[in-house]
């Protein structure tokens, strides 16, 4: 701005300010260079997401046809085949695990933000849950099979189940109890005001208020269970067949695209492919269904 | 548990009666959050069918006493007090008395409108379905929506969420929702003040035509607002004398007298705008 004077010179008059933009002047530039530093920083952070996204299309959508997701997996020099127990194994244990980890996380949550939030128990957990919330997924693997599996005897589907489970509760308690503290406290003034008993403010005001947030939590929860295979590798191990029953090895999406892209054959690699689509897919429906219901109603 | 019988709530004495029937009557002698004494000396009825009102400047403790009345102050830790509070001659702090019950018969109003996140309807049978009514549900919300003069703007849109309307919509669902279970007393706490003038005029007609069935007492920061609106008018002040800000009731009477000829100092300059 050196040019420009708002002041008056020596002889008292006032130097009309030059107000057009110039591109050269240093704060212009410096801000013209990292706004396009971000940009190059959000396009480099977007490639690897769009080029496996690519990939996953290109190669695994020219095999996706309607016996992929009903057939067996191949044995070794077999040609065609699919992964549809494989499919039916996810959902599966990915359902056990939901309906183990939803209540209790749930539960767990109201505790902790509603009826001693600073109690030592609550103090523990929160700090436990944040802490697990990191914990290697292998590691559920391991406690799955050293409490069910070694207990049962045989590997499993609840094993597999439990061990998503444990993968997945901290992150349901923790998010699911920010959800309940985002209830405004003038709401649950109003039911108390109206005479309700504490649970009735938390079944009938603070549960349906906080329901978007805490089922966004829970669905981002399930996804990314869906697609662990850590967990599984020694609890539902693996199997080429549909299950007959929940306490048997069962097939996973996971652990079948971990097993075929090791294999030295064309047909299962394909089949590694289009597994790893349709994981996405799926993946991408729980994504959109904890979208849908995460919009607050108002 | 229940040790609270329902009386007849609606008896409205007429103004010039010699003894009204008190509601309330609440004594408060010292009241204390943990070792904060928020609140000394105050002793207030609250009268049938007549609209009494709490004034007094910011840290007065009108709230407080307020809140004391249904028993809203138990859900603040370190909240006790000496002193009694009875509601149609019984201690609402007696140990056998559910605070819940209390709550179902003194109704409150709150400074921040705060209707549920469900619909209109929902909001206002929330109460009744509460109290497991069984009778015409329609007709009931009907009725108080229409008392909480908010009917016409909602009658075509009863299944939208509450929180779509405005700020004195709202305001006056959360009116028609308190008002809905048909309570004795009915709390209001400066329900105007998240207001705009307009709304807040609606809000003060509404409660002239509440007076009818329900009594009411009601905090406001705003005399204009006592005076236009309140039958008794019930001053607070502050008492700084002990090193902390403690509330006090300063003097209770008529409004027309509160106003202008009121019998204490601290009153007479209060209202006249020395100090706010």
């Amino acid at each position: 701005m050196s040019d420009q004077t708002l002041f008056a010179n020596d002889s008292g008059a006032v130097e009309l300010p030059r107000l057009k933009r110039s591109f050269l002047e240093p704060r212009a530039l410096r801000n013209t260079l990292l706004t396009l530093g971000t940009w190059v920083a959000a396009i480099i952070a977007s490639i690897p997401l769009f080029s496996v996204l690519y990939m996953l299309i290109v190669r695994g959508g020219s095999r996706l046809k309607l016996e992929v997701l009903t057939e067996f997996p191949p044995a070794g020099f077999e040609l065609g085949g699919g992964f549809g127990n494989a499919i039916v194994g996810t959902l599966v244990m990915v359902a056990i695990a939901a309906l183990i980890s939803i209540p209790i996380g749930i539960l767990a949550a109201v505790y902790l933000a509603e009826i001693d939030p600073k109690s030592r128990l609550a103090n523990a957990a929160r700090f436990l849950a944040k802490t697990l919330t990191g914990m290697p997924s292998i590691l559920t693997g391991v406690f799955a099979y050293a409490t069910v599996v070694l207990l049962t005897g045989n590997y499993s589907a609840y094993a597999g189940g439990i061990a998503l489970a444990v993968l997945i509760l901290p992150t349901v308690v923790l998010t699911a109890e920010e959800a309940i503290k985002m209830v405004p406290q003038i709401m649950k003034d109003a039911a108390y005001g109206m005479g309700c008993t504490r649970t009735q403010v938390i079944w009938k005001v603070v549960l349906p208020t906080g329901l978007p947030g805490i089922l966004t939590g829970v669905m981002l929860a399930v996804a990314r269970a869906t697609g662990e295979s850590a967990p599984l590798l020694f609890t539902a191990l693996f199997s080429n067949y549909y299950l007959s029953g929940l306490n048997e090895p069962t097939a996973s999406l996971s652990i079948l695209i971990y097993n075929f892209s090791s294999m030295p054959f064309e047909n299962q690699i394909e089949l590694a492919w289009a597994a790893s689509l349709v994981l996405v897919m799926i993946v991408l429906v729980f994504n959109i269904i904890s979208r849908l219901f995460g919009q607050p109603r108002a | 548990m229940n040790t609270m019988t329902e009386t007849a709530r609606r008896t409205s004495a007429p103004p010039n009666a010699a003894a009204s029937e008190i509601a309330i009557h609440c004594n408060l002698e010292k009241v204390f959050y943990g070792d904060f004494l928020a609140v000394r000396d105050s002793n207030v009825a609250i009268e049938k069918g007549s609209i009494t009102g709490f004034i007094g400047p910011s840290g007065c403790g009108k709230s407080t006493v307020l809140r004391s009345l249904n028993r809203m102050n138990d859900l603040v830790m370190g909240f006790r007090f000496e002193g009694h509070v009875r509601f149609n001659g019984q201690d609402i702090y007696a140990k056998n008395v559910d605070p819940v019950v209390v709550r179902r018969y003194i109704g409150m109003v709150f400074q921040q409108p705060n209707p549920f996140s469900i619909s209109i309807f929902d909001n206002v049978a929330f109460g009744l379905r509460l109290n497991r009514f069984r009778g015409d549900l329609d007709g009931k919300v009907e009725t108080a929506l229409r008392r909480a003069a908010v009917w016409d703007e909602v009658k075509d849109k009863l299944k939208n969420n509450g929180l779509s309307l405005s700020g004195g919509q709202q305001q006056r669902l959360c009116i028609a929702r308190a008002i809905a279970t048909d309570p004795s007393v009915l709390l209001m706490d400066e329900p105007c003040s998240a207001l705009d003038p307009v709304a807040t005029r609606r809000v003060e007609e509404l409660m002239l035509g509440l007076k009818k069935n329900y009594t009411i007492a009601l905090v406001t920061h705003n005399m204009h607002q006592a005076i236009r609106v309140a039958d008794k008018t019930a001053f607070f002040g502050v008492d700084i004398s002990r090193g902390g800000r403690t509330g006090y009731l300063v003097e209770m009477g008529e409004t027309e007298q509160i106003f202008r000829d009121p019998k204490e100092e601290l009153t007479r300059q209060y209202v006249s705008g020395e100090f706010s």
